[in-house]
C-alpha cells in the first residue's frame, strides 16, 4: 500500500491519482462496495470520503443486513392516526392529546459498556437523549434494560457497578428521572453485556422538528461540545494504515460523557425551538458530523458547503477525516435562517453553549438533481459527494439464514419433565431460593442509584410494573412505559420470544391502567454473517411485526445491535420491546403492591404447566430447553381492556403482571411492596407447584376492594376473561400463607429477596474511613449514642434486616463509632 | 398580596421547577431568578434548588457561590432574608459560608435515592415553624455528596445552639456526622437541607406530603415579620 504524501487528500488530488491504493478493506468495505463508491463519484474517493462511506455504509449506520427484514414493520404496522413521525426519524412521535405528543426510543450501547462500563453506559444515555431532543421534545424520563453475565462472575462485579454508576451519573446530572428498566443475569452475556437505554420526551404537537436541511442559503450551525478524537473507532484503522503508526494508541474508542454540557444543550435547544429559530436539527451520535451532514441534506434533497476547519477542536492537529468521523458527545447540528443567526447565537450564549456557523445549505445545480455535500479544509476541497449516496443508498443484503441445527434438540429437552419439589417443605424452600435468585431478587441496590423524583412528575417508577409520568399538570394526562425482553424464551423460539417480550411490556403498561398505543424496540443479536443468527433475527422481527399488527399498535422506531457475541458464541437473541401507554388521569393509576387489608385477590387468565425457559428451571436445574409459554395476543388485549375498564370505575386497588417467576414471584412482590400479608387458597385440584411457578402469559394478579367483588366478577364473566379468586390481603397475618401448603413470614421473604444484590456487589468491608470528627477523649461521654441509632424498632422491620451490610456501613460514619476512631486526632 | 419567593436557576439546576411548584402549592408566588442576573426582583425569600450547578465538576456548589445573583443573596441573607438551600442549594450555602461545614461524598460512595425519615429538631426557623419539634417526616433523599462534616467545635456549637434543624432517623443514608440532615444559621433565616421537601408535596408524586410544611412555614414567618 502506498503511503500518501504529506498534506490532505483533496478532491483534485484524488482525480489526479486514480490508481492510488486505498485501505477500504481495513475499513470494513467489500471490493464491490468500494467499486460502487468509485462509480458514484466517477473517481477514487478522497481519504475523507472513504472514511465517510465506510462509516455510513457500516452495519451500524446503514442497517444493511436488517433492512430487508425491518421493512415488515412499515408493511404490517396497523394504521394509527396518532403517529406524527415514524420509522426513519430520529425517534417516533405519537400524539397523545390535541396539544401534546410524546416521543420514545430505545438504543443500545453494548460494546462500549463492556470496554469501559461507566463511560460506555453514560454516553449511551447521552446519545438517546439527543435523539429525543432532536424531535423537538423535552426529555422527561429514562429507562435501562440491562443484561449482564452470571451474577457471581468476577467480571460482572466490574461491569455492573460501572454501568449502573454511568447510567445514574449521566441521567441524574441531566435531571431525568429513571422510571424503570431491567437487570437480567445470564452467562450468555458474559463478555457482551447489553446496555440498552430508553428515553421518553414530551412536546407540544406544533413543536415537532425535522432533520431536513431545507432552504438554500440557510446556515449550518454546530452547537455544543468541541470535537475531539474520541470515538473514532471505525476510522482508527484508516488512521493507523495511512498516518502515523502510533496515532491509533492515542485514540480512545469509547466516548467520554459530559452531562453538564448536555443539560445546557437541552435547555438551549428547547429555547431555540420555542423561539422558532430552527429550520432543521439532527443530533450527532454514531458517525458524528458525517452522519448529521449527509442525513440532513439528503432529507431535504439539498446540498451543503461546509468549511470543516471552522469546527472547534479539542485537539488542533486533527485531520479532516477525523473531524468528520469523531463521535464526540453533546453536539447538535442546526439549520438556521441567516436572519435568525444572531438570535440563535444569543440563546446559545445565554446557556453557555458553544455555537459555530460551519457552512451553508446549497441548492442543487439543476432541477431533479441531488445537491452536493462539499466539504473544504483550509480552502481545499476534501469531499464532494451526493449526500443521499451516503445516507440512503448504502448496500442492502439479504443474508443467508438457517435455523440453528441444535434447536430441535433444545426444544425437545422440556423443563416440564424436570424433578419438582414434592412436599410442602420443599415447595417453601424452592420459593425462597427462586425469589432470592439474581434475576428475581430486589433491584433496590441498582435503582437507588437513580433519581426517580426529579421533575416532580413521576407517578410510578421501579419496582412498579411500568414507569408512569404525568405530562400535563392541568389535566393529569400521563404516559406509562415498560421495557421487557427474555433472551431465554427467544433462544427457544425467536418468533414467540419476540411476541412474549411485546406481550409482557404491553401487559405491564396495561396493569397500571394505561391504554397501550405504540411500540419501540432494540434488537440485540449476534453476528448477521452467521446464518443461524440471521434466522433468529428474521424470526424475531416477523414475530414482533405480526404481534404489533395483532395488538393494533404500531412500531414507531427502534434500533438493531448486531455482533453481540461472547467468543465465537452469539448471545441469546434478545429483542427488547418498549410499549407506551396513555393514562387520561394519572390519579387513577393502579399500583403493583397490595394496598388495602381485606381486598379480594383474583388471578386473571389461565395457568398451564409451562415451565420451559422459566426462572425456576434455570435456578433449580440450570436448565434451558423446551418451548416457551404460549402467546395469545387476543387474550392480552382482553386482559388490558378489562384492567383499564375496571380501574376507571374503582374496582381495582392493585394489579400486578405475572411473568418470570410466575404467581409466586407476583405474590411476594405485591406483599413486600407495602408490607401487607396475604392468605392464598389455591383452587381445588391444581398442582400447587405448577400454579405457583408456571410462567404462562396473559395473566395478572389483581386486588379488588370489598364491595366490588361481585361487580368485578360479573364484568369478567361478561368479557369472557377467566378469573379465579385465590385469597385475600390480610394485613394482620404478616405472612404469605399458601393455605394447606406452607406459610412464610414477610420478614423471612424480605430477607431472602433483598439480600442478594448487596451481597454480590457491596464490597465486603464497606466501612472505609469514617467521616472523621475530631473528638476530645474527655467529651466522649457526651457523644453517647443518640437513641435512634440503636433503632430497636427498625431492627424489627424487615426492610432494615434485609440490608445488614449497609447498616454497618452507614453506622460506621455515625456518631457512635466515630469517637473511638477519632481519639488519636484529638 | 401573596409572598414572592425567588427560585434561582444556575446552569445545571434540576429541581428548580419542583421548588417553584412547591412554592405555588403553599400559596405563594414563585419568581424565577437567573444566576447571571444580579437582581432579586423584590422577593421575600429565596430557594436555592437541587441539581448539579455547573456540573459540580470542581466541588459541589463551589462555582455557583460566585454567580452574580449569589452576591446579592449572600448580602440579603445576612440581613435576614429567608433562604432555603435544598441538596445542591445546601452545598452552595456551605460554600458561600452562610452555613458552616461541608457536604462530602456519601460514605458508601454511591448516589442514593430513597424515601428517608427525618426528625425535626428545630421548629423555630423561618422554614420549619409549621412543624413540631420531634415530628418525623418522610422525604426523598437523592444525592451523591450528602455526607455532612464539620469540625468538632462547630458540631458542638450547632448542637448547643439548637441549630441542627433535622436529623436522619431509621438509618443514615450517607454517613452524615451526628445524622445531620439540615442545619440553620444563627438567626434562623438560612436553612440548608439535604433531603428534598419540594418532592414531598403531593401524594401522587411523592412519598408523602410532609415537605409542604417548609413552604407554609415561610408564609407564617413572613406574616409574622410583616406584623
Amino acid at each position: 500500500m502506498s503511503r500518501p504524501e504529506a498534506g490532505v487528500d483533496t478532491v483534485a488530488r484524488a482525480t489526479q491519482t486514480p490508481d492510488e491504493l486505498q485501505p477500504f478493506a481495513e475499513l470494513g468495505l467489500r471490493d464491490d462496495e468500494y467499486e460502487r463508491i468509485r462509480d458514484i463519484l466517477d473517481r477514487r474517493p478522497t481519504q475523507s470520503e472513504l472514511a465517510m462511506y465506510s462509516i455510513m455504509w457500516s452495519e451500524h449506520c446503514s442497517y444493511k443486513s436488517s433492512k430487508v427484514h425491518l421493512r415488515q414493520f412499515a408493511e404490517k404496522n396497523p394504521v394509527s392516526d396518532r403517529m406524527l413521525a415514524g420509522i426513519g426519524e430520529n425517534a417516533g412521535v405519537v400524539r397523545v392529546s390535541d396539544r401534546l405528543a410524546v416521543t420514545f426510543k430505545v438504543e443500545s450501547h453494548n460494546h462500549p459498556s463492556f470496554v469501559e462500563p461507566y463511560q460506555g453506559a453514560a454516553t449511551g444515555v447521552g446519545g438517546i437523549v439527543r435523539d429525543i431532543l432532536a424531535m423537538g421534545a423535552r426529555p422527561v424520563a429514562v429507562m435501562d434494560p440491562l443484561r449482564f453475565g452470571a451474577a457471581d462472575h468476577p467480571d460482572t462485579a466490574r461491569v455492573l457497578p460501572g454501568v449502573v454508576g454511568g447510567i445514574g451519573g449521566y441521567g441524574n446530572c441531566l435531571g431525568l428521572p429513571n422510571i424503570g428498566g431491567e437487570v437480567v443475569f445470564d452467562p450468555t452475556y458474559q463478555g457482551n453485556p447489553l446496555v440498552n437505554v430508553l428515553c421518553l420526551g414530551v412536546l407540544p404537537v406544533d413543536r415537532l422538528q425535522h432533520k431536513a436541511a431545507a432552504g438554500p442559503g440557510n446556515v449550518v450551525l454546530l452547537i455544543g461540545a468541541k470535537t475531539g478524537r474520541d470515538g473514532i473507532g471505525g476510522v482508527s484503522v484508516l488512521a493507523s494504515a495511512t498516518f502515523d503508526d502510533q496515532s491509533d494508541e492515542r485514540r480512545p474508542s469509547v466516548q467520554v460523557g459530559d452531562p453538564f454540557t448536555e443539560k445546557l444543550l437541552i435547555e438551549a435547544c428547547l429555547e431555540l425551538y420555542e423561539a422558532k429559530l430552527v429550520v432543521g436539527i439532527q443530533d450527532l451520535g454514531g458517525a458524528g458530523l458525517t452522519c448529521a451532514l449527509s442525513e440532513t441534506s439528503a432529507a431535504a434533497g439539498t446540498g451543503m458547503d461546509v468549511q470543516l476547519d471552522r469546527v472547534p477542536l479539542r485537539e488542533p492537529s486533527m485531520a479532516p477525516q477525523e473531524v468528520l468521523a469523531s463521535e464526540s458527545q453533546e453536539r447538535m447540528l442546526l439549520i438556521v435562517e441567516p436572519g435568525n443567526l444572531d438570535a440563535a447565537l444569543t440563546v446559545c450564549e445565554r446557556w453557555g453553549v458553544l455555537a459555530t456557523a460551519i457552512g451553508t445549505v446549497t441548492a442543487p445545480a439543476a432541477e431533479r438533481e441531488p445537491g452536493r455535500l462539499v466539504v473544504t479544509w483550509h480552502g481545499e476541497q476534501v469531499v464532494d459527494v451526493p449526500p443521499a449516496s451516503l445516507a440512503d443508498d448504502g448496500p442492502v443484503y439479504a443474508r443467508p439464514m438457517r435455523e440453528p441445527p441444535d434447536l430441535i434438540l433444545l426444544q425437545a429437552d422440556r423443563a416440564e419433565t424436570l424433578p419438582r419439589p414434592r412436599t410442602a417443605a420443599e415447595l417453601r424452600e424452592t420459593l425462597l431460593r427462586v425469589i432470592a435468585s439474581p434475576n428475581l431478587c430486589d433491584r433496590t441496590w441498582v435503582t437507588e442509584q437513580y433519581d426517580r423524583y426529579v421533575l416532580g412528575n413521576t407517578v410510578l417508577a421501579q419496582p412498579e410494573d411500568a414507569g408512569l409520568v404525568r405530562i400535563d399538570e392541568q389535566t393529569g394526562l400521563g404516559v406509562a412505559v415498560s421495557v421487557d425482553g427474555n433472551g431465554r424464551y427467544a433462544r427457544l423460539d425467536p418468533y414467540a420470544g419476540a411476541q412474549l417480550a411485546l406481550a409482557e411490556a404491553y401487559r405491564n403498561v396495561a396493569v397500571t391502567g394505561a391504554t397501550p398505543v405504540a411500540v419501540t424496540d432494540c434488537l440485540n443479536f449476534g453476528s448477521p454473517e452467521d446464518p443461524t443468527v440471521m434466522w433468529q433475527f428474521a424470526e424475531a422481527v416477523r414475530g414482533l411485526a405480526d404481534g404489533c399488527a395483532a395488538l393494533g399498535i404500531p412500531v414507531t422506531g427502534g434500533n438493531v445491535s448486531f455482533y453481540n457475541s461472547t467468543g465465537a458464541a452469539a448471545i441469546h437473541p434478545t429483542p427488547i420491546v418498549g410499549v407506551l401507554g396513555v393514562v387520561e388521569d394519572v390519579a387513577q393509576r393502579v399500583p403493583m403492591g397490595f394496598v388495602h387489608d381485606g381486598d379480594a385477590l383474583i388471578l386473571l387468565g389461565e395457568t398451564h404447566p409451562e415451565l420451559s425457559g422459566s426462572e425456576w428451571a434455570w435456578v433449580e436445574h440450570g436448565h434451558l430447553g423446551g418451548t416457551p409459554p404460549q402467546v395469545d395476543l387476543a387474550r392480552e388485549q382482553l386482559l388490558a381492556s378489562v384492567i383499564a375498564g375496571t380501574a376507571r370505575v374503582g374496582h381495582l386497588s392493585s394489579a400486578h403482571d405475572l411473568s418470570e417467576g410466575g404467581l409466586a414471584q407476583a405474590l411476594v412482590e405485591a406483599c413486600l411492596r407495602r408490607g401487607l400479608g396475604t392468605r392464598v387458597a389455591l383452587p381445588d385440584g391444581v398442582d400447587p407447584f405448577v400454579y405457583l411457578f408456571s410462567e404462562s402469559a396473559g395473566r395478572a394478579l389483581v386486588a379488588v376492594p370489598r364491595g366490588h367483588e361481585r361487580a368485578f366478577a360479573a364484568l369478567c364473566e361478561e368479557r369472557g376473561i377467566p378469573w379465579t379468586p385465590i385469597g385475600i390481603v390480610d394485613e394482620a397475618c404478616g405472612e404469605l400463607d399458601i393455605r394447606g401448603h406452607f406459610a412464610v413470614p414477610l420478614a423471612e421473604l424480605r430477607a431472602a429477596w433483598s439480600g442478594t444484590l448487596p451481597g454480590l456487589f457491596d464490597p465486603p468491608a464497606a466501612e472505609g474511613p469514617p467521616a472523621a470528627e475530631p473528638v476530645d477523649t474527655a467529651e466522649r461521654a457526651e457523644q453517647a449514642e443518640p437513641a435512634e441509632h440503636a433503632e430497636p424498632a427498625e431492627q424489627a422491620e424487615p426492610a432494615e434486616q434485609a440490608e445488614p451490610a449497609m447498616a454497618v456501613a452507614d453506622g460506621a460514619g455515625s456518631v457512635d463509632l466515630v469517637p473511638e476512631r477519632a481519639d488519636a486526632q484529638a | 398580596m401573596s409572598a414572592r419567593v425567588g427560585v434561582v436557576t444556575f446552569p445545571g439546576s434540576l429541581d428548580d421547577g419542583d421548588a417553584v411548584r412547591a412554592v405555588r402549592l403553599a400559596g405563594a408566588e414563585a419568581v424565577r431568578l437567573w444566576h447571571a442576573e444580579p437582581r432579586l426582583h423584590q422577593v421575600d425569600a429565596v430557594i436555592l434548588p437541587g441539581g448539579f450547578s455547573y456540573g459540580d465538576y470542581l466541588r459541589c456548589g463551589a462555582i455557583a457561590r460566585f454567580a452574580p445573583v449569589m452576591e446579592l443573596i449572600t448580602m440579603a441573607a445576612r440581613d435576614g432574608l429567608p433562604v432555603l438551600g435544598i441538596c445542591n442549594g445546601f452545598q452552595i450555602l456551605c460554600e458561600a459560608h452562610l452555613l458552616p461545614g461541608a457536604l462530602t461524598r456519601n460514605q458508601h460512595l454511591h448516589f442514593r435515592n430513597r424515601d428517608q425519615r427525618v426528625r425535626i429538631e428545630s421548629a423555630t426557623t423561618a422554614w420549619t415553624n409549621a412543624y413540631d419539634e420531634g415530628q418525623e417526616l418522610l422525604l426523598p433523599v437523592k444525592n451523591g455528596e450528602g455526607c455532612y462534616v464539620a469540625d468538632r467545635a462547630t458540631l458542638d456549637e450547632l448542637e448547643a445552639e439548637g441549630r441542627i434543624v433535622a436529623r436522619y432517623t431509621g438509618g443514615n443514608p450517607n454517613g452524615s456526622q451526628r445524622d445531620i440532615a439540615a442545619i440553620r444559621n444563627e438567626a434562623g433565616n438560612v436553612v440548608g437541607i439535604m433531603p428534598h421537601p419540594e418532592h414531598a408535596v403531593a401524594e401522587l408524586t411523592g412519598p408523602s406530603t410532609d415537605g409542604l410544611g417548609f413552604f407554609t412555614s415561610l408564609l407564617k414567618h413572613l406574616t409574622g415579620v410583616a406584623r
